[in-house]
């Protein structure tokens, strides 16, 4: 054999392993990525995916499938009737844990990604928790992008200080404050609820501060019972909370309504930590955070992820996505923009703003409680239910028929009570 | 009496206040240049006229993620002239046979078929989800064509049978005499003095098409092929678009109709009148 | 005979494609919705083991519900009445003999050609109270900037109007249909008739009050049964104006059917709220449509 021959052997094995390999071929078509960033640091956070992906990928289209409007639930049933009719977007934003697992994995309709996380090495980047809830018997089955925290208080420190307040540990310091506000004619309770899931996105963190992190879990799964007298407890801290409120809540979204805090004419609210992404769009650095009252040490989590359903038409864009998602980079690129923290625990810390470290730190020391109102605790069915249960509260704030109500749904959803 | 006069016109100019009052809102703002735009001044007339607004609107800004309705427009496009067509031909052919073939329980079966046009779609749109799948039309131009042709049958068989009554049967009854069959007298005589029916089945197929929200929603909500209702519905629950690129959206989606309405008024009225089965 | 038996045949397979259409897409389909209403189908995946009336029981326990039936009544009720009166008060008006009759009669007429989209989106902006940051916007300011400010309202952010404010927006809309049925009705009168009666010394208020109004009965009907059915039905105009509203004020049966359905995933309690507006709906079309077909045809 002569050294010709040794060259030509070696360029067509190379060329045999190559295409084999999907990752060295140039890939090409498009991905359709569907999801309910739209607006402010969210699509800024997703467009940085794409960039890093297109610059990586310039022959794929990326088409970027989004629907606005109620924190996903627009989206959501859009998804669903497209995965009924069997012609599911490339790939879906989808909120780890029950939303994932109930919704889409025991039925059927995704693939396993357990492949692509050991190869990328994400098992041993990921923390246990988000890995958890992103896996359904043995399999991993979406790629977490981000992690939220749900249980904040945001306050508007120049209020505070001017006043000469503290953020309240409990509830009863709470109202206390509350009143001192409320007595300068200052708004002391900020909210917008015009999209329906808001007031149930606050009384979700009562119930933690009310039950614990134990008992709050164990409403999701049958050991704590909706009625528990911490229960009502809770409900009666939403009521008293909401005449608190700012009396146009009913018209504002929630980002409408920080409108107040940013201005001073409003001095507290809860929310999840999207408001701190929200506060540097409208550059407003200065706010003041600190945990819900009596949730100290949980971390009320939700977590954003991107999975694989069945039959989507490009399924090699998909995956290359996905890696691009679960890169160093690509956690990076995001979470700087979207005001969360990255799910991988080996990113550079110094490249996030305040909030985002402080955050960071308290992921690793503090309880972990799956959020039920973002998809993480119990099914979509049952959250839907609560949410409107929480909704018509606030319309109408009867307690006792308002808990009858949560004891009847998770009855429904099949928790017994 | 003048008084009385003068009080008529009154009445009748505040209702058309009253009716012109969202357009105002709409061509005013969409007009206004960005640096006009101010939730202050929405009221107020434009100081120069600009087309910034629709540009946004039918082209999208892409450094901000907004996708335009172009794509949109043209889905509409794609899918009412089909649908309109297919169905105007099936109404007439129904009502060929509704109105001049009688059999027996043929008006029963008529009525059966009209009921079609009142059902509310949630009552069948479970299952249409899963039939279109089968028959691999979900999420297509084609499946909404489909859909669309089925639950025009209803009204534009209604329409033709009550034009086509209204043509003597003796005319026909001399044609048969002179050997003329089924099919011929539907070519010879019936279709060419079909059109001002035709005229009413697609104005009425076309607007109401065109203006359909919940088949889109169902069934084509893949952003190429997502007709433009559903698409401006989706371009206004996001709160970062500005409204005046809302309220050019909205006018895109409403011109097309529009344009039939002030040049076709008097068929679309037809159509209405239909509609309600008293004024026939 | 060979002959007529042929175009019996040809007559049928005319209509044949329609019939096979309309009894799978239309009959077929409400059956099959009907049975999974009976089914226990509660997530994505179908389960369809019977369980009979009990989506029902549960659906006229649920809270929701409740205030959606609530809603859709006072909608109907509302929007039947504003579009009755003021379609009829135009269109007797536009009877007068008046200059730019045509003109008038276009702008009434126009918002029909609308899609229920572009009604709601372009109403919620002017039925926006704004809140105390944007200050008052859409109508509440045109009514401070001319001086009626006291009229300002919080229109369907305001649980206790709610659907309420809908109900402009669907009569915005609406109206001019009604108005061009009852003008079309006026004009199918003889003249001879109330030529006749002013000859005897009736006044105009008698006439139409004694032989108009008595003769527009017919009318009236069609009117009501219509407006009714899309009353009942209303879905696009919610959806793009206000969504369900604080705690339901805004929502309607059609819309709790999408969001039980594809956001909960309870298609049997989405397939029985669709069953019962269907029931609804063929309660008061089906006598209409054999009233009607049968003096009609």
């Amino acid at each position: 054999m002569n050294r010709n021959k040794w060259v030509s052997l070696i360029v067509s094995l190379l060329l045999v392993f190559s295409l084999s390999f999907p990752a060295f071929a140039q890939l090409k078509g498009e991905i359709e990525i569907f999801s309910w960033w739209t607006a402010g640091g969210e699509a800024e956070g997703l467009q940085a995916l794409f960039d890093i992906y297109t610059k990586k990928y310039p022959d794929v289209k990326v088409i970027n499938a989004t629907v606005a409007g109620g924190a996903g639930t627009n989206a959501k049933a859009v998804l669903k009737t497209r995965m009924l009719g069997g012609d599911p977007p490339d790939t879906f934003q989808v909120h780890a844990g029950k939303e994932l697992t109930d919704t889409w994995v025991k039925t059927g309709f995704m693939e396993p990604l357990t492949d692509l996380f050991k190869s990328e090495g994400w098992l041993k980047v990921m923390p246990k928790g988000i890995l958890d809830i992103v896996s359904y018997r043995g399999n991993y089955w979406s790629v977490p992008v981000n992690i939220h925290r749900a249980n904040v208080l945001w306050y508007n420190k120049k209020v505070f200080k001017d006043n000469g307040l503290t953020p309240p540990k409990t509830f009863d310091e709470f109202f206390k404050v509350a009143d001192a506000l409320k007595a300068k004619g200052v708004i002391p309770f900020v909210l917008g609820t015009k999209d329906g899931w808001e007031a149930a996105h606050v009384f979700e963190t009562i119930l933690i501060a009310k039950l614990g992190a134990e008992g709050y879990k164990g409403l999701w799964t049958g050991k704590t019972k909706w009625s528990n007298p911490k229960v009502t407890e809770a409900l009666e801290i939403l009521k008293k909370l909401f005449t608190y409120i700012n009396p146009d809540h009913s018209a504002a979204t929630w980002d409408e309504a920080y409108q107040y805090i940013i201005s001073g004419k409003g001095a507290m609210s809860i929310m999840g930590d999207w408001a701190a992404g929200y506060f540097f769009s409208k550059g407003y650095p200065d706010f003041g955070w600190a945990p819900v009252p009596e949730t100290a040490g949980v971390f009320d989590a939700l977590s954003d992820s991107f999975g694989l359903p069945k039959g989507c038409k490009n399924r090699d864009n998909v995956i290359a996505f996905l890696r691009v998602l679960g890169s160093k980079e690509g956690q990076e690129a995001f979470n700087i923009k979207k005001g969360s923290i990255p799910a991988r625990t080996d990113i550079n810390k110094n490249l996030f703003p305040e909030y985002q470290k402080s955050c960071m730190e308290d992921w690793m020391k503090d309880t972990i409680v799956p959020s039920v109102i973002h998809g993480a605790a119990a099914a979509e069915g049952w959250v839907t239910e609560f949410k409107d249960v929480i909704s018509l509260f606030i319309a109408r704030p009867d307690i006792s028929t308002t808990q009858k109500a949560l004891i009847q749904i998770a009855n429904r959803a099949g928790v017994k009570q | 009496m003048r008084l009385s006069k003068f009080f008529l016109y009154l009445v009748l100019i505040v209702f058309a206040i009253f009716y012109l009052l969202p357009i105002y809102v709409i061509l005013t703002t969409s007009l206004k240049s960005f640096s006009e735009v101010s939730l202050r001044s929405m009221w107020k007339l434009p100081k120069s006229i600009s087309l910034d607004s629709f540009i946004i609107a039918w082209k999208g800004n892409p450094s901000k993620g907004l996708k335009g309705l172009s794509q949109n427009f043209m889905n509409s496009i794609y899918l009412v002239i089909p649908a309109t067509i297919i169905s105007s031909f099936l109404g007439s052919m129904n009502g060929y046979v509704f109105a001049k073939w009688k059999f027996r329980y043929s008006d029963t079966l008529f009525s059966i078929i009209i009921f079609g046009m009142f059902i509310p779609y949630q009552s069948v749109l479970i299952p249409m989800v899963q039939v279109l799948q089968k028959l691999r039309l979900y999420g297509s131009i084609p499946g909404l064509v489909f859909v669309h042709c089925v639950y025009g049958i209803p009204i534009a068989t209604l329409i033709f049978r009550n034009y086509y009554a209204s043509i003597p049967t003796e005319i026909l009854e001399a044609a048969r005499i002179d050997g003329a069959g089924f099919l011929s007298i539907y070519n010879r005589m019936i279709l060419p003095v079909s059109m001002p029916g035709f005229a009413v089945v697609m104005i009425w197929q076309f607007t109401s098409i065109w203006n359909d929200f919940l088949f889109g929603l169902i069934v084509a909500q893949k952003p190429s092929i997502q007709p433009i209702t559903v698409a401006l519905n989706n371009l206004a629950g996001s709160y970062f678009v500005e409204w005046n690129i809302q309220m050019a959206g909205a006018l895109l989606t409403a011109i097309p109709p529009l344009i039939i309405y002030i040049f076709l008024g008097r068929y679309f009225m037809r159509g209405l009148l239909a509609g309600s089965l008293a004024g026939t | 005979m060979r002959k007529i038996k042929e175009e019996r045949i040809l007559s049928f397979l005319f209509i044949a494609p329609s019939i096979v259409l309309i009894s799978v897409f239309v009959y077929g389909f409400i059956i099959w919705t009907g049975w999974i209403s009976l089914t226990n189908w509660r997530d994505v995946f179908p389960d369809f083991s019977f369980v009979g009336l009990r989506n029902y029981i549960d659906l006229f326990q649920n809270l929701r519900f409740q205030i959606d039936f609530k809603n859709i009544m006072v909608f109907t009720v509302l929007f039947l009445l504003s579009s009755i009166f003021i379609g009829l008060l135009l269109a007797i008006l536009l009877d007068r003999k008046i200059r730019y009759e045509n003109i008038f009669r276009s702008i009434y007429l126009f918002p029909m050609a609308i899609s229920f989209i572009v009604t709601g989106v372009v109403w919620r902006w002017l039925l926006n109270p704004g809140t105390e940051a944007s200050g008052s916007l859409g109508i509440n300011m045109l009514l401070e900037q001319i001086g009626l400010g006291f009229l300002k309202s919080k229109w369907y952010t305001d649980p206790s109007i709610g659907i309420k404010a809908v109900v402009i927006a669907a009569v915005w809309q609406m109206s001019g249909y009604v108005m061009a049925m009852y003008l079309a009705g006026i004009r199918s009168i003889p003249g001879e008739l109330s030529e006749a009666a002013q000859v005897d010394g009736a006044s105009i208020w008698q006439i139409y009050r004694y032989i108009i109004l008595p003769l527009l009965r017919p009318v009236t009907l069609g009117a009501v049964i219509i407006l009714t059915h899309i009353s009942l039905k209303i879905f696009d105009l919610v959806v793009a104006m206000t969504g369900a509203g604080i705690g339901f004020s805004c929502d309607v049966p059609a819309l709790f059917m999408y969001d039980t359905t594809f956001r909960g995933n309870f298609f049997a309690q989405g397939a029985a709220i669709a069953t019962i507006l269907l029931i609804s709906i063929a309660i008061i079309i089906v006598p209409y449509l054999r009233y009607s077909l049968k003096s009609g045809g």
